[in-house]
């Protein structure tokens, strides 16, 4: 079969300040590509053809191959990871695409999400917001029996919906506001289902959230697009348990003592 | 107050804000819809009803301040959360597709602004009396006070102020469509259970509020309810 792409490429005199401008899309033809390639594989092949006629080849996220690191992020005509639902950049096959299609290729726009270079984007500020709280402090020393401690099998499919994140950022990508509540929600919801992210579950709440505003993401507007588009397909029940999580924090927050702390020595 | 002020600027604390406020307003709503069907009783019963609520005195100043803060915190926060969604996107994509996101969820920001108008203008045609003085100035016989129901009922004979009313009606669904369901979400109230009928609920709430307003404006117009002489 043969597509058409058209690709966010930078310009050569990109400076780290205007990456997201700095740019346009390219037009370029390929042909022979087979049914049976993922998506990555036929950029792979366009990068051979672009490195032998010495241009510079399209530079795009990827790891695993496989659905489950969360690199290969792409906007695929308007649409995170492609138009096939619950299916990440790599696992999407040409088969998915008409022949002769027209197939637009664009990086994740976020503020919080800078573009590195053509489809590569920087996604630190989703490690920065695991880093304020997406975890359990405890030590939890060697690891104890499964049955130790009881999780009823609701609970644990809740939690387990949450964890099959891959913090591919699909979701600041597809939402209309570029809101990252899907993410930060699926990390609350997580751990709160659970016995032992139980314990710290204020401060973890109203952790993520300061981080998440602070890296200047939107706000959710209830469209749900994140789910829809979210390759792994955590359903927006998570913004209302991280909703309802950061307003119970909020509620039992203790306002500051004035009592001198250590006494008086 | 640090830490109110800290909740409101929270991008949670926001959507809160905008919920409870929200939830408030569509109160007022519900209740300015049922005390407006005594207009369907005749004169006497809607000119008594204007008058039991200008009685109030005081207590009807402490319900116009109140709302009046509830409604500019549902601007103000919702302006703030729509300008840094703004901010958030910078650069624009190229290709643009919508997934499942609704017409009336899209479009908040746009019928929340013409609603504004709107309230504007209903305010300055029933309440201050500014766009049509001649109806506003109709004083009940014996009473005394306004005569509301000749007031309205001379307005809504007048095709385009009907078509003016029934238009915002439209725009005043499509708000409450995704309004009131949204709150919910944003309360945290999500259950896969609840959320289908809490969705349909929305709808026809929303339906029934803005049909209502609507059927008042247009059977002044068809003449189901008398104009005043």
């Amino acid at each position: 079969m043969k597509v058409v792409l058209h690709i966010w490429r930078q310009s050569k005199k990109s400076t780290q300040q205007n990456f997201a401008q700095d740019g346009k899309m390219v037009r370029y033809e390929l042909d022979h590509v087979s049914a049976d390639m993922s998506f990555l594989e036929m950029l792979d092949v366009l990068n051979e053809q672009l490195t032998k006629k010495g241009e510079e080849p399209v530079a795009f996220d990827h790891d695993c191959r496989e659905g489950i690191c969360g690199s290969c992020g792409v906007m695929i005509d308007g649409q995170p990871h492609g138009p096939q639902r619950g299916t990440t950049t790599c696992q999407l096959h040409m088969r998915s695409f008409k022949d002769g299609a027209e197939i637009y290729i664009e990086p994740w726009r976020a503020a919080a999400f800078p573009v590195v270079r053509d489809l590569v984007v920087d996604r630190a500020s989703f490690d920065r917001v695991v880093q304020s709280g997406a975890f359990i402090s405890v030590n939890t020393g060697a690891a104890q029996d499964a049955n130790a401690i009881p999780v009823p099998k609701p609970d644990a499919d809740k939690a387990f919906d949450a964890a099959t994140c891959i913090g591919c950022g699909a979701c600041v990508a597809a939402c209309k506001n570029a809101s990252a509540m899907l993410f930060v929600g699926a990390k609350v919801s997580h751990f709160v289902h659970l016995p032992q992210g139980r314990v710290e579950r204020e401060l973890r709440a109203k952790n993520l959230v300061a981080a998440m505003d602070k890296e200047g993401f939107g706000n959710c507007t209830n469209q749900y697009e994140c789910e829809a588009a979210c390759p792994k397909e955590i359903p927006v029940r998570v913004i209302a348990d991280m909703n309802r999580e950061y307003l119970r924090s909020k509620i039992k927050e203790e306002p500051p003592s004035n009592k001198r702390v250590g006494g008086d020595g | 107050m640090t830490w109110l002020f800290q909740f409101w600027r929270s991008s949670i604390g926001g959507k809160v804000i905008m919920a409870i406020t929200g939830f408030l307003l569509f109160g007022f709503v519900i209740a300015h819809l049922l005390g407006n069907l005594q207009l369907l009783s005749g004169p006497d019963k809607i000119n008594a009803y204007a008058k039991m609520l200008h009685d109030l005195g005081p207590l009807l100043w402490v319900a116009r301040i109140g709302l009046l803060a509830i409604f500019v915190l549902h601007v103000a926060t919702g302006i703030r959360l729509s300008r840094a969604n703004k901010a958030a996107r910078p650069v624009p994509y190229a290709r643009e597709a919508t997934l499942q996101a609704t017409f009336a969820s899209r479009s908040m920001v746009l019928t929340g602004l013409s609603l504004l108008a709107f309230i504007v203008y209903h305010l300055l045609h029933f309440t201050l009396g500014v766009t049509n003085p001649e109806h506003y100035a109709r004083k009940a016989a014996g009473a005394g006070g306004h005569d509301v129901y000749a007031m309205v009922t001379t307005s809504f004979s007048n095709p385009a102020i009907v078509a003016a009313y029934v238009v915002f009606q439209v725009v005043l669904f499509f708000h409450l469509k995704h309004g009131i369901q949204s709150l919910a979400q944003t309360l945290g109230l999500s259950h896969r259970r609840f959320m289908a009928m809490i969705q349909k609920l929305s709808f026809l709430l929303a339906a029934v509020l803005a049909g209502g307003n609507a059927i008042l404006a247009l059977s002044v117009l068809f003449g189901i309810v008398k104009a005043a002489q």
